[in-house]
């Protein structure tokens, strides 16, 4: 899960960047394009996956698009079949695949009928703007209380984060949000209903496709308040979610660079508090939070699957999930591009800002 | 007289249920110029009588004893009562320390200059020119090569005989009258080992340092210091001059220390203080 | 300088500071509050699936009570929309979660640290072939993967599990793998392999004492997860099939009867009772074995 290059792999990169480092370009700019090359790679792999998935499984796409009754008839299984693509060899499919990949076509939906990558934008902002909410919340909240419980160690302000920590984890997501729903529509009325705006507002005009940044930007505010009210709720499900992954990793990541030597230095140096936590400790600590970071985000992408379906959220998660119970192989294969995708992009954004800020990749 | 001196030391870690002592009253004078060897096992209490000295004793430990620091600058009666703003203005000021591996003391993700200046704006409240001016002088003064440039690079662009010198120039950045260095050259490569002890020797000698050195190799020690105390299980069972604890161990337990070298004549005959090849490793060092 | 390096020698070079504070492992996790919690819901639930038939005061299959009753003195649960009691649900529940968690993580555990050792033992292009699919799956949210597997494969307990199977190996193969590459670099197994032992008597003996520990710690943090997506996977409608109560699908069959909260609440808990317990045990399991916990970090008094 780590998306961090290894020590080792560091090691590698900079002792290669300083082999040729006279004749070639900046160390920085190496490391980046050797990150580059890599996430392209996976991204080919991904293609691979969601081909292979979404085709040598057992399950008759056909009758699952059509229904019993269709797909027993043998004219319409063949026309649907031949329509699809279904019936060349897997190698000619996947290649024709790949071949509209590259001129964005992502095939039409089987239940939706629509392209998949139209469903798609659509589908995609709901859940980015999801959890762009959730991850904002998670990081403030989660890497707070996780330095807070490596600084306070062993004392019971760290032991009672620790619990809650445990307990956030251990909550599943799903019952979270219909507990949630439960509480705070049904009995109290604070929330409103499911989905991204109450059924009397309209979408604003779209820019982003996210309904808070989009109404913004069109000075909508009654839609702004309405579209961020509904975010609360399932925003604030995936953020308890993230915050006990968050804090732990956070916790122990700091824990680590508190047993070495240069935070022991710089308070020998007679620096005060602050200096140590904010310029040694925070420093040392920004790789594995950066690392820990992606891999909230990771698990938040898991997470809107589960809760997106429960506030009929509309977004990624609740189309994959309908894609994958109907078996719509395009869409199922477009949501695990466009995940995959999501993945690799953050790795790399990663990957890329730990290169800006250990000075043994960037400084030769 | 100046300098630090250490009476009736304890420290003990442990829970309610049971503290281990690991110090069990030291009583050790570390007279300003003169370098004061701490030698003895792994696990006999010499670098915790360190660190409990600048206070950075592990959380949970119990500390007891007086430690009265002298200076041209300050008199403070006890270290360890100090609370710890108090205790800052004092650490890296008037007691600084070096540590055992420079590799790690040195933070890999600041810059050299960065790490070199920070605690000198902090005492001496210097601007950043004028601490870079200074820093560039003292990296000059440990036989850092390329002294400015040295202050825009990082640790891993340094070998570690050259970090464990500007480890040095950072603690003796503020001009402190002790330096407690704590295992020193053990991390080093045997070849630059006497360059580092050889520039401690030096600055003890230049600056009237008080210098407490801890160490657990006897031939570092019958190099460098002038007095040598030996530890075990977190006492102090010998301290005297380096040449008479060499040849003429009082104690039981130096005697068998001594006679577990390999080697029967005795290592103190062997060493010239200034000796000739210190010179030489310490220019292979530097290169 | 030779009396030197002899000087150091005969005083001991340092130990390396895990070997120091290597403690009993069992004792001390054990004697950790939450650890204790842990192992008490633990053993409860594991009395509760093994007596079940004893303990659930009805078959929780049977529709024969008033549907959707709220909870009372007969039905401490309340009844379901078919009439079935929840407790007995919630209880028989057990029986399906406990050993479908406990399969699924012991087969991804073998799975993933066989694969992750000859990874890291051999190295080269075995290495790179098995990482790099391992990569792959990492690229994908766990649950999106297994959720299309599982619906690709139709849905049933059996098939969630085996989609799980598929998504949570690489973990072990990481891990397992990176252990193996610092344990094969010691001189003792170099020494092992100069002495005539064979590859996998070397990885038997020499390499898997070192692995086996953390492995089993991730295993115990892994279990509770596994319960989650299990269920998780339940309550999509992927996994448990009606009529069997399984907690993540009887939750689901709370959303449909928003009103009747019970439906949702006891099957929830149980769910997090068990992952709670499992995540305390497996949080004071690391514990004890790290060792940067077991001695105070270095005083920090900020």
């Amino acid at each position: 899960m780590t998306s961090l290059p290894s020590s080792s792999e560091v090691e590698q990169a900079a002792s290669v960047s300083s082999r040729d480092g006279r004749r070639r370009s900046h160390p920085l700019l190496r490391y980046i394009g050797i990150r580059f090359g890599i996430s392209i790679l996976l991204l080919w792999g991904v293609t691979v996956v969601t081909f292979v998935l979404a085709n040598l499984v057992p399950a008759n796409p056909a009758a699952a698009a059509l229904g019993d009754k269709a797909a027993s008839d043998p004219k319409i299984v063949a026309a649907f079949n031949a329509q699809h693509g279904f019936d060349k060899p897997v190698v000619v499919q996947y290649f024709i695949y790949l071949g509209n990949l590259l001129h964005g076509d992502l095939g039409n939906s089987t239940q939706t009928h629509n392209p998949v990558s139209q469903d798609l934008a659509v589908a995609f902002p709901a859940t980015i703007e999801l959890a762009l909410f959730a991850i904002i919340f998670s990081i403030i909240i989660g890497i707070g209380l996780g330095m807070l419980a490596a600084l306070r160690h062993n004392r019971l302000s760290d032991q009672i984060i620790r619990v809650f920590s445990l307990i956030g984890i251990s909550i599943p997501t799903f019952w979270l949000a219909v507990a949630f729903f439960f509480v705070f529509f049904y009995l109290l009325g604070w929330a409103p209903g499911t989905g991204r705006l109450s059924p009397a507002d309209t979408p604003p005009p779209h820019v982003t496709g996210m309904y808070t940044v989009d109404a913004l930007l069109a000075g909508q505010w009654a839609t702004f308040g309405d579209a961020l009210s509904h975010l609360v709720l399932p925003g604030a499900v995936l953020t308890l979610f993230t915050v006990g992954l968050l804090v732990r990793f956070t916790r122990s990541g700091v824990l680590d660079v508190l047993s070495q030597d240069y935070v022991k230095a710089a308070r020998a140096k007679g620096l005060p508090a602050r200096t140590v936590v904010f310029r040694y400790i925070l420093r040392g600590s920004l790789l594995p939070i950066l690392t820990i970071v992606g891999l909230a985000f990771g698990s938040l992408l898991s997470g809107t699957v589960l809760t997106e379906q429960v506030f009929n959220w509309g977004g990624i998660g609740q189309y994959a999930y309908k894609a994958a119970t109907t078996l719509d192989l395009p869409a199922i294969m477009g949501v695990g591009l466009i995940v995959g995708v999501v993945y690799i992009g953050i790795n790399f954004a990663i990957d890329v800002i730990y290169g800006f800020i250990d000075p043994r990749v960037r400084v030769q | 007289m100046t300098g630090l001196s250490i009476r009736g030391l304890t420290l003990s870690i442990g829970d309610k249920r049971g503290a281990t002592p690991i110090l069990r009253g030291i009583d050790l004078e570390i007279p300003a110029g003169r370098v004061t060897g701490l030698a003895g096992e792994s696990g006999s209490g010499k670098t915790m009588t360190g660190l409990a000295v600048c206070g950075l004793q592990p959380a949970g430990s119990q500390v007891g004893g007086v430690v009265e620091l002298h200076s041209d600058r300050v008199q403070v009666p006890n270290l360890l009562s100090l609370r710890s703003s108090a205790l800052n203005r004092v650490r890296g000021r008037e007691v600084a320390m070096v540590f055992q591996d420079p590799t790690a003391s040195l933070h890999p993700m600041i810059s050299i200059g960065g790490q070199l200046t920070d605690h000198m704006r902090f005492h001496l409240g210097l601007s950043r020119r004028d601490a870079r001016a200074r820093a560039v002088d003292l990296l000059q003064r440990v036989h850092v090569p390329h002294a400015a440039d040295a202050l825009d690079r990082y640790p891993h662009q340094f070998s570690g005989g050259q970090l464990q010198r500007v480890a040095i120039a950072s603690a003796i950045a503020c001009d402190p009258g002790v330096l407690i260095a704590d295992e020193p050259t053990t991390a080093l490569d045997v070849t630059v080992q006497a360059g580092v002890l050889r520039l401690l020797r030096e600055l003890c000698d230049d600056l009237e340092l008080a210098v407490l050195l801890v160490t657990h190799d006897l031939g570092v020690m019958s190099a460098v210091a002038d007095t040598i105390a030996v530890m075990h299980r977190g006492e102090i069972v010998e301290h005297g001059d380096r040449y008479q604890v060499i040849t003429e161990p009082r104690s039981e337990y130096t005697r068998s220390l001594i006679e577990s070298l390999p080697d029967t004549p005795p290592p103190g005959a062997a060493f010239v203080p200034d000796d000739a090849d210190a010179d030489q490793e310490g220019a292979t060092d530097a290169r | 300088m030779s009396s030197e390096t002899a000087v150091s020698d005969t005083l001991g070079t340092k130990t390396p500071a895990w070997k120091r504070r290597r403690r009993p492992l069992l004792p001390r996790a054990w004697r950790r509050p939450m650890a204790i919690v842990g192992v008490v819901i633990v053993l409860a639930w594991l009395v509760i699936a093994i007596f079940a038939p004893l303990i659930a005061p009805y078959n929780p299959l049977a529709q024969s009570f008033t549907p959707l009753q709220a909870p009372n003195a007969a039905h401490w649960f309340g009844t379901d929309v078919l009439g079935r009691d929840e407790l007995s649900r919630v209880l028989y529940g057990s029986r399906i979660s406990l050993p479908l968690s406990l399969v699924l993580v012991v087969c991804s555990m073998l799975i993933g640290s066989v694969l992750g050792a000859i990874a890291g033992y051999f190295g080269r292009v075995v290495d790179e072939v098995i990482m790099r699919i391992a990569d792959l799956v990492f690229a994908f949210p766990t649950i999106i993967l297994a959720m299309i597997v599982a619906a690709s494969l139709g849905p049933s307990l059996l098939n969630a599990v085996i989609a799980l199977l598929l998504v949570s190996w690489p973990n072990y193969a990481r891990v397992t793998r990176s252990l193996v590459l610092g344990a094969r670099q010691q001189e003792y197994v170099v020494a092992g392999r100069l002495m005539g032992a064979g590859v996998f008597r070397s990885l038997g003996r020499d390499v898997a004492p070192n692995v086996v520990a953390p492995i089993f710690v991730l295993a115990t943090l892994d279990f509770g997860n596994a319960i989650l997506l299990l269920s998780g996977l339940s309550f999509l409608g992927l996994g448990a099939v009606p009529p069997t109560p399984e907690w993540g699908a009887m939750v689901s069959d709370g959303v449909q009867n928003f009103s009747q909260w019970w439906l949702a609440t006891f099957p929830g808990i149980a769910i997090f009772s068990v992952v709670v317990a499992f995540n305390f045990i497996g949080d004071a399991l690391r514990d004890a074995l790290d060792p940067r916990t077991a001695e105070a970090v270095s005083g920090v008094s900020i």
